[in-house]
């Protein structure tokens, strides 16, 4: 065993009361890369963000250790100064800004105070990009016209500028495709290998994580439950990884379902949609799939495969320009112009990102729960608003949802996660709809409150709604669907039955797609 | 888990306890400057000419205020307002003037001219995604230049009786004599049947609610409420009564009060101009056409300028191209001063026109003291910055 570079000892973080980190330790050593593994909402982040300062001293207990010495950061820049770099999974670059500025933003060579010194940024860019074999980009460039991969990689060399010797990313590849991918992680050996950076490397890709790392640190609901060591060059077992995220077995974090599945209600036929941005590119291309009446469909597919924009530009045309193709239900076609004529048709959609696109945070449970609907049941034919009905249909759903609050005008904002995401469900839910989309459903929110929100789909299809679920995490789409559609780079290209539904399943489809199109 | 419990319905309660205070707060705000002002002034700001005065001086800015608390709702402003009230009463001077148009022809095409500028701006707003900003800021220039066009440049006037009434004149006068002092009997009636009103209405919504067994605020704090409200009131028309009775521009602002109050509390499109203001994305995912309610707003902005147009040139007696000049800084203080949320989704009727009376009180208060301009200026200034600040300052603190 060679040195550590970084020990984080017996580390405990609280949010508001709930406990997300818990006696957490972590031993880094130097010139590895070292993976940290878990289920989303697992802990990883919030880890990184005290090692990189984000969290500050003393907002947490327990040690940060790096080279010998415990560190008290107070912010990103007193964690940078001692090298430590991190690289989040929404890239930090000004995409109308040059390779170089990007580079050094924050971080600029001056030649007097304030005063940028133009000719020494463009040659230490130069530098920077050669020793990461990125020689051939001029430097005077604009970010936002290079490729996603490449973004990538001048995060990198933005934190190569700054001396770094410990790079944290996380989920560096998740928008990533293979080829990028690839080209990424040879990057990261390479930089270990020539320059010796330590890196830590946050990622849900197994395969990828038992290609590259030295070390596997495996975090399950805020503890350390193991650290796998590579021994020599046999690749770690992907199935020990797993078993360690997972930790329990698959049937108790999904509820039983006894929905009695119906006939065809909802169905989409060559659903082909462009890229508003760049009309001449089809987001999605020739999509088709239908929903029985209480039945649960998934959509898998990597970051970018197209799932939400395919549910946007069902939903009212959300997304998208020049939208082609049907959408049927109960067999008869019907034109979505806009969310009105959507929730019309009792169709309802579940954003993914509750804050951005689901709530309104400002505002209480209530108005927030009736917002969806106020055009229907919630006013009279002169518009006005019947508030004893409002708080009647509040009341009610807090009950029947478990909502955890003190009173239906309890402002959303001050609520948890798993109650935030319970109140845009009961939004949808009072809407009345035949068809659900529900986007990344329990993105963020801890274990408990995922099995309440299955527990909701479930009764929702037992009652012959028909639920179309968008999902990440692979486990919850095997857990909870009926059927799953496997979605890569805009297309359907796979559909599989309860029975044949795995992991691997949807895995090699996207695979082979991808290498068939030889991305 | 319970003692979270507990820690949340504490820190709810302080919070529920907080809004109130801002609500009030605002109120007492506004009396402590009266009261400042009568102190320094010997009282004459309390004198029935002066309260009479203070309503008329300020009735446009209220006016305004209603129509641009929408626009701050949804997080813009309107800077062309002014401008929009300058144009607008002078349409309606010459046509009057110039033309001898009948009056309420003339009152009509200037409510008509200001709703059309007010979609012409919706237009680039909502249909060509332009900033409400430099939408308004650009016809704030437009339509000063216009109105200096079709005035020459000069004062327009005078205007007849029958015009300015709705600026300067009364509602129907009954004068008698109280000990000595003459009195109008239908500003005291009116007093009276509005806190009659109020009492009744408070009891009525309190009954209802306690039937359906939702939660009501306590007895105190009702109590406290109906009295500051009925005590304001016939304060106002008390003085009213010792002067020349009800302004007519006094019952055109307190119906739009109503009208506006009742949209944007107890109807959809003002439950859907919130929305805009608090998250313009999740408004449009749950079906609200941001776009028809941005257009709205400014067209609604517009005839509420035109309105304005016409009750500040009957004021005057004539219409200058001067006129309503910074109208527009006014009004948006006045929602600022009255606790409406910068980024939009918060701010209440009821604020606006508390605010709108800060700045008038302190425009009236400074002037009965012999203040200039320019100080008068400076101090405003330091008004709507120090409300701000204390407004995020508190919430700053609520959220630590």
């Amino acid at each position: 065993m060679s040195e550590a570079i970084l020990e984080m000892r017996h580390i405990n973080k609280e949010f508001s009361g709930v406990k997300a980190l818990d006696d957490v330790n972590l031993v880094v050593e130097k010139g590895e890369i070292h993976a940290i593994c878990g289920e989303n909402g697992a802990g990883k982040s919030t880890l990184m963000n005290i090692l990189s300062g984000v969290y500050p001293f003393g907002t947490y207990s327990g040690d940060v250790v790096y080279k010998g010495e415990v560190c008290k950061f107070h912010d990103i820049k007193d964690s940078e100064r001692k090298g430590i770099v991190i690289i989040h999974q929404e890239l930090a670059l000004i995409p109308l800004l040059s390779i170089a500025e990007n580079m050094f933003l924050g971080n600029e060579n001056l030649q007097y105070p304030n005063v940028i010194d133009w000719d020494v940024t463009q040659r230490k860019a130069m530098e920077v990009l050669k020793s990461i074999g990125m020689d051939g980009e001029n430097v005077n460039h604009t970010v936002g016209d290079l490729g996603m991969g490449k973004q990538q990689m001048i995060e990198i060399a933005k934190a190569l500028a700054k001396d770094v010797e410990l790079l944290i990313l996380d989920e560096p590849t998740s928008a990533l495709n293979e080829e990028e991918s690839n080209m990424l992680l040879d990057l990261l050996l390479k930089l270990k290998k020539e320059q010796g950076i330590t890196s830590i490397m946050i990622s849900h890709k197994l395969n990828e994580l038992s290609r590259i790392a030295d070390n596997i640190t495996i975090i399950r609901d805020g503890r350390t439950i193991e650290t796998i060591v590579r021994n020599n060059d046999e690749p770690i077992d992907e199935n020990r990884i797993i078993k360690g995220m997972v930790g329990r077995t698959i049937t108790n974090r999904y509820p039983e379902r006894h929905a009695a599945v119906g006939d065809v209600i909802f169905e989409v036929k060559d659903w082909t949609v462009a890229d508003p941005e760049e009309p001449k590119n089809n987001k999605l291309s020739q999509v088709s799939f239908h929903v029985r009446r209480g039945e649960v469909v998934g959509f898998a597919g990597l970051m970018g495969a197209g799932r939400t924009e395919l549910a946007m530009s069902l939903f009212g045309r959300t997304y998208g320009a020049g939208v082609k193709g049907k959408i049927l239900k109960d067999g008869r076609e019907i034109v979505l112009k806009d969310v009105q004529t959507a929730i019309d048709n009792k169709i309802a959609y579940v954003p993914e990102d509750r804050h951005t696109y689901g709530l309104v945070l400002l505002n209480d449970i209530k108005w927030n729960m009736t917002l969806a609907s106020l055009n229907g049941r919630f006013s009279n034919k002169q518009s006005v608003i019947r508030e004893d009905d409002e708080i009647y249909a509040a009341e009610d759903y807090k009950k029947k949802i478990n909502i955890k609050a003190n009173s239906i005008t309890q402002e959303v904002g001050s609520l948890s996660g798993g109650n935030q995401q319970k109140v845009v469900l009961a939004k949808w839910m009072l809407s009345e709809p035949d068809v659900l989309i529900l986007d990344e459903p329990t993105r963020g929110i801890d274990v408990g409150a995922k099995y309440e929100i299955y527990t909701i789909i479930n009764k929702l299809a037992e009652s012959g709604k028909a639920i179309v679920m968008i999902s990440s995490e692979m486990p919850e789409l095997l857990g909870i669907c009926d059927r799953v559609y496997v979605l890569n780079a805009g297309r359907v290209v796979g559909e599989l039955a309860k029975e044949q539904m795995n992991q691997e399943a949807i895995m090699k489809l996207i695979m082979d797609d991808s290498a068939r199109k030889g991305i | 888990m319970s003692v979270e419990l507990a820690k949340g319905t504490e820190t709810s309660e302080m919070k529920d306890n907080l809004k109130q205070l801002k609500q009030y707060g605002m109120i007492i705000a506004l009396v402590v400057i009266y009261s400042i002002f009568a102190v320094m002034s010997d009282f004459k700001n309390v004198a029935p000419m002066n309260v009479n005065n203070l309503i008329m001086q300020n009735s446009y800015v209220i006016i305004l205020a209603l129509g641009m608390l929408l626009c701050c709702l949804t997080g813009n402003v309107d800077l062309s307002v002014g401008s929009v009230v300058a144009f607008t009463g002078a349409i309606a001077a010459i046509m009057v003037v110039d033309y001898h148009m009948a009056i309420p022809v003339a009152f009509l095409a200037a409510l008509v001219l200001g709703t059309i500028i007010g979609m012409w701006q919706g237009f680039f707003i909502a249909a060509l995604g332009v900033s409400p900003f430099i939408v308004s800021l650009a016809n704030m220039l437009v339509f000063r230049g216009l109105a200096l066009v079709v005035l020459r440049g000069q004062t327009k006037g005078p205007l007849p009786h029958d015009f300015t009434v709705v600026g300067a004149g009364y509602l129907p006068q009954f004068f008698t004599n109280i000990g000595g002092t003459k009195i109008e009997l239908l500003s005291l009636v009116a007093g009276i049947v509005i806190s009659l009103f109020i009492v009744f209405m408070e009891l009525h919504s309190r009954r209802n609610k306690l039937r359906q067994g939702f939660a009501v605020s306590s007895k105190m704090a009702m109590l406290f409420k109906m009295a500051l409200s009925v005590l304001i009131v016939n304060f106002f028309t008390i003085k009213l009564a010792m002067y020349m009775g009800l302004p007519m521009v006094l019952l055109i602002v307190l119906v739009l009060i109503i009208i506006y109050t009742f949209v944007t509390t107890r109807t959809v499109p003002g439950r859907q101009i919130y929305a805009v203001g608090g998250n313009r994305k999740a408004a449009a995912l749950s079906g609200i056409k941001v776009n028809h309610v941005m257009f709205w707003i400014y067209t609604n902005m517009g005839l509420l300028a035109g309105l304005a147009g016409i009750v500040l040139s009957a004021r005057n007696a004539s219409a200058t191209p001067k006129a309503g000049d910074m109208f527009e800084m006014d009004a948006i203080a006045a929602c600022y001063i009255g606790g409406t949320a910068v980024a939009g989704g918060a701010g209440t009727v009821t604020g606006a026109v508390v605010g709108a009376l800060i700045m008038g009180v302190l425009n009236n208060g400074m002037s009965l003291l012999g203040w200039s301009v320019d100080v008068q200026r400076v101090v405003k200034g330091l008004v709507l910055l120090a409300a701000v600040s204390v407004d995020l300052y508190f919430k700053q603190k609520k959220n630590a």
